[in-house]
């Protein structure tokens, strides 16, 4: 027992190293985070191959494992047929050696799913492990973790998940308390099967098998993705989200996602994506397509995390994306958030068509390019409709040699009376060997309409980065301090389960970028 | 089947109708660029570049026609003290201009062919180097077959401006000037340029300023509408030198003005700005290119549109910062202001960055006139078109507050309100 005086110091000591305790802690996991990529593992797994290479046969052979009926067959041979023909684009701010597309695996899928399990109970543990591994529980009864609140399953915030693991989708989680409320949530792959009436009427209606190189090849051979339909008046009652992993050496990754979002309707849906370190590259060729209907909204959030090449740019996913919402209906709103950190290449621009009166469109972006990364990313807001608004808010940094691009369009048609743009592009260089690059189209055809353009280019501040120092922070903590302010305004737009991700993800992909 | 390569007949096209001028020390130069432009070809409208402006007028073998205007106003600039070099219709007329010689200033024509000119080390140099990383085949084609031109040669500071005036008479007339300037280390030169020229016009101008000189131009594209237009200016600047450019358009159915400038020495400072005011079937395109490639450089693009009954104004701006260029200051803004619902503005601003210790920035801003503003000037008693003028000069008045000399400043100022009041 100590005298009264000296027991408070001790306290007040004890926390200090309780405090050091934790803070030790935290800067050991960050370490075990940083520097390496964290989702670099792979999961062991017997997989089931189609022949490498492209061809009718092998569209015809995924068609068939998908058990498709003849229109989409049709539809993706009238896809391949027009992509033999076609070239692919070189007008991106994007250098990598061609690629060949016959020396790729486009069918991929776990023996143990070649007998579609009935439910999640079914699936082989190794594929579930895989999910757990990467904080995705496809459990029902769990909660995505680091979630504040979760302890409690029925008071958490529920997420579903559609697990799509290289070709196929394994699984995919609340469905039966969707149907409840009348929302289809299932790969795409299913909904074919069992909504064929939906796909015909939407499938290819946003993004047209004819629209670009990659597209017209994802059309030619997407294997899976998801699949949702919100019917009208429905607020979804749960985020929904699809998890993207690709894990097969060799493989490219073809999804496609169609969500419709029918009359008055509301869905929130994330969109996570990882794959093991590979020294070859690996393509991943996506289409998302979006429908929204009179007063209908979605909020489509995305974090990139796809294995961008080690620190000498070998190996890594090339991500050729084509995203696109159609705001059909009046008063529909859209918005797209992506923080895209991994991929050794990336060319993506979430798009939407503002074709109803009153409709918006919302694109906050956060592309890092470390090492010898390269994005060219951003957006395209096509104003038809009367009134419609637009935001596009874009932070782009570039650190070590990496080369990041803003390329936006913002057009306003004749008709499209008293609308409104603003968009604000930021670039960040960190180090005197990266670039950053914007390229904005804008396109005014009307004069009641307002449009503003804003961009601007720096590096870290330094009066920023001395005032942390000053505080007692070291470089790198002060550094992905200063860029977690810049990158606010989108981490902001995000929904918290990613929020705390992306957050993580700007100090960890700026790791080493210092000095 | 044969294969269309409607690039490639265009060219063959107007090479065909054309005779390069031969002898003298510019022969090899026009070679090389005709080389160039071969292997280019001309501007095509799905080229990228030429993506808001459509150059099939600018490559056909024949100008189209345009009328002579008839201008009723007294003659720009003609209250100023200048060196005045006449051109009519794109041949330079001794008769009508000042005698050359001027203290601190040396002045050539380019068809008076020599074998030996300081020329010779700018002729087409320029031009090729800004021919990287973007093709400017127009400029290329006018290297190659330039029939006249001035080659001036600023030594020291010269009392007067010069003052290049290019009449146009003849309405079938198609002219290519092409000029040389060159501002030696310590030098100043200030350039002034107007009229239509012909019924179309390929120029280019190659400034080389060189360490610590200081170059201005000021160039005004008047009143007269039907004329065609393709300028290019290449500007290459030494270490601590000035090169502030402006024009003013008014009208023209066809106008693309290029300017290409390469900041190679530290610390020089590079300013290019227009304002320009467009009605019906104007189409007017500023391209800009600059490249900063050394040390503690500011470039600055301040460009501004007033468009309407279906005017196209297209703004594409570009600033390249290499590696090397650390401290770089860019800035550049391009507006325009859509007096009805009938004209376009296209606009592409750039910047592609390589140092990591810049502040660049660009803004774009489309829109209508503020109605507030307007039904305050209104219930002040200003009447609505009055009010409009206003307006429209005070948008127009950051463009304009880039011209450095008050004189020639206040002088154009007029000038454009009297413009303005002329197209009611």
């Amino acid at each position: 027992m100590l005298p009264e005086g000296l027991e408070g110091m001790t306290m007040n000591a004890m926390d200090v190293d309780v405090k050091e305790g934790v803070d030790r802690e935290t800067v050991e996991a960050v370490k075990s985070l940083s520097g390496t990529y964290k989702h670099g593992w792979s999961t062991d797994i017997e997989m089931e191959y189609a022949p490498k290479g492209l061809s009718e046969d092998i569209v015809r052979l995924i068609s068939e494992k998908n058990e498709e009926p003849e229109w989409m067959l049709d539809w993706r041979l009238a896809a391949y047929r027009r992509w033999e023909k076609m070239k692919e684009p070189e007008w991106a701010m994007v250098h990598y050696p061609p690629l060949d597309y016959q020396d790729q695996y486009y069918y991929a899928r776990p023996k143990s799913m070649e007998v579609k399990p009935k439910s999640l109970d079914e699936v082989d543990p190794k594929l579930l492990e895989t999910y757990k591994k990467l904080g995705i529980p496809l459990k029902e009864q769990m909660i995505l973790a680091g979630v504040e609140g979760a302890e409690n399953a029925d008071e958490g915030r529920k997420v579903a998940v559609d697990a799509v693991f290289d070709s196929v989708s394994i699984g995919t989680t609340f469905q039966d308390e969707l149907k409840k409320a009348g929302v289809i949530f299932c790969s795409i792959s299913e909904a074919i099967r069992e909504h064929p009436e939906l796909v015909k009427k939407y499938l290819g209606t946003v993004v047209p098998a004819t629209d670009n190189f990659f597209a017209t090849l994802n059309s030619a051979v997407f294997s899976d993705g998801s699949f949702v339909y919100i019917p009208p008046g429905v607020r979804c009652p749960m985020e929904l989200s699809t998890y993207f992993r690709i894990n097969a050496e060799n493989t490219g990754q073809f999804e496609r996602t169609l969500i419709i979002a029918d009359r008055e309707s509301y869905v929130s849906y994330l969109e996570g994506c990882t794959a093991p370190m590979r020294d070859i590259v690996q393509l991943h060729a996506a289409v998302v397509e979006l429908v929204l209907l009179d007063d209908a909204e979605i909020k489509y959030s995305t974090v990139q995390n796809w294995f961008p090449g080690d620190e000498d740019g070998k190996g890594g996913i090339y991500n050729f994306v084509t995203k696109r919402a159609d705001c059909r209906g009046d008063r529909s709103k859209v918005m797209w958030t992506q923080v895209e950190t991994g991929s050794a290449v990336t060319w993506k621009y979430p798009s939407c068509i503002l074709r109803g009166d009153d409709s918006q469109g919302e694109f906050y972006s956060i592309a890092i390019a470390n090492n010898w990364q390269q994005a060219d990313t951003g957006t395209k807001m096509v104003h038809l409709g009367k009134r419609t608004k637009s935001r596009i808010v874009s932070k782009g940094i570039s650190a070590g040699q990496a080369q990041n691009t803003y390329r936006g369009l913002v057009s306003m048609h004749p008709k499209a009376k008293d609308s409104r743009n603003f968009t604000q592009c930021d670039s960040l260089l960190i180090g005197n060997k990266c670039g950053a690059h914007t390229v904005p189209y804008i396109e005014v055809r009307n004069n009641s309409s307002r449009v503003e353009h804003e961009a601007t280019t720096s590096k870290v501040d330094d009066d920023q980065l001395f005032y942390c120092r000053s505080r007692g922070m070291d470089e790198e903590e002060a550094v992905a301090l200063v860029v977690n302010g810049f990158c606010k305004e989108v981490l902001q737009a995000l929904p918290m389960e990613f929020a705390m991700e992306a957050q993580q993800l700007v100090a960890i992909s700026l790791e080493g970028s210092v000095g | 089947m044969s294969v269309a390569n409607p690039k490639a007949d265009t060219t063959a096209a107007r090479l065909n109708a054309l005779t390069m001028p031969t002898g003298g020390w510019s022969e090899p130069a026009r070679r090389d660029a005709l080389t160039r432009v071969q292997a280019m070809g001309l501007p095509h409208r799905r080229d990228e570049y030429w993506r808001y402006t459509t150059p099939d007028s600018l490559n056909a073998p024949e100008a189209p026609s345009a009328a002579v205007f008839d201008d009723d106003e007294a003659p720009l600039f003609s209250a100023h003290d200048r060196l005045k070099l006449v051109f009519v219709d794109g041949v330079f007329d001794p008769a009508q201009s000042d005698d050359l010689s001027h203290a601190g200033v040396e002045i050539g024509r380019l068809a008076d062919a020599s074998d030996l000119h300081w020329a010779r080390d700018l002729y087409g140099v320029l031009e090729a180097r800004g021919q990287v990383p973007v093709a400017r085949p127009l400029a290329a084609l006018n290297t190659a077959f330039a029939t006249d031109g001035v080659l001036i040669r600023a030594t020291g500071t010269p009392e007067r401006p010069v003052s290049l005036v290019y009449l146009h008479s003849d309405p079938e007339s198609d002219a290519t000037l092409h000029h040389v300037i060159r501002v030696e280390a310590g030098a100043s030169l200030t350039v002034m340029e107007h009229g239509p020229a012909a019924a179309r016009l390929n120029k280019v101008m190659e400034v080389d300023v060189a360490d610590n000189g200081a170059f201005h131009h000021i160039r005004a594209q008047g009143r007269d509408h039907e004329r065609r237009a393709v300028t290019h200016m290449f500007a290459r600047l030494g270490s601590e030198s000035v090169f502030k450019s402006f024009t003013l358009t008014v009208n023209g159915v066809l106008t693309r003005n290029e300017c290409v400038i390469e900041l190679t020495g530290d610390d020089a400072v590079a300013h290019v700005a227009g304002a320009a005011v467009g009605d019906g079937d104007f189409h007017h395109d500023d391209t800009v290119f600059i490249t900063h490639d050394a040390m503690n450089c500011e470039s600055r693009q301040v460009f501004k549109k007033v468009l309407r009954n279906g005017a196209t104004g297209v703004f594409q701006g570009k600033i390249l910062v290499k590696q090397q260029a650390q401290k770089t200051d860019g800035y550049q803004i391009s507006q325009a202001l859509l007096l009805d619902g009938d004209s376009v503005f296209l606009a592409k601003p750039e910047l592609e960055i390589y140092a990591d210790d810049v502040a660049c920035s660009h803004g774009s801003t489309t829109g209508a006139i503020d109605e507030t503003a307007l039904f305050y000037l209104r219930s002040r008693g200003v009447p609505r078109a009055d009010a409009e003028d206003l307006l429209v000069l005070s948008f127009l008045a950051e463009a304009m507050a880039e011209i450095e000399d008050p004189v020639i400043a206040s002088d154009l100022t007029t000038r454009l309100e009297g413009w303005l009041a002329r197209r009611r």
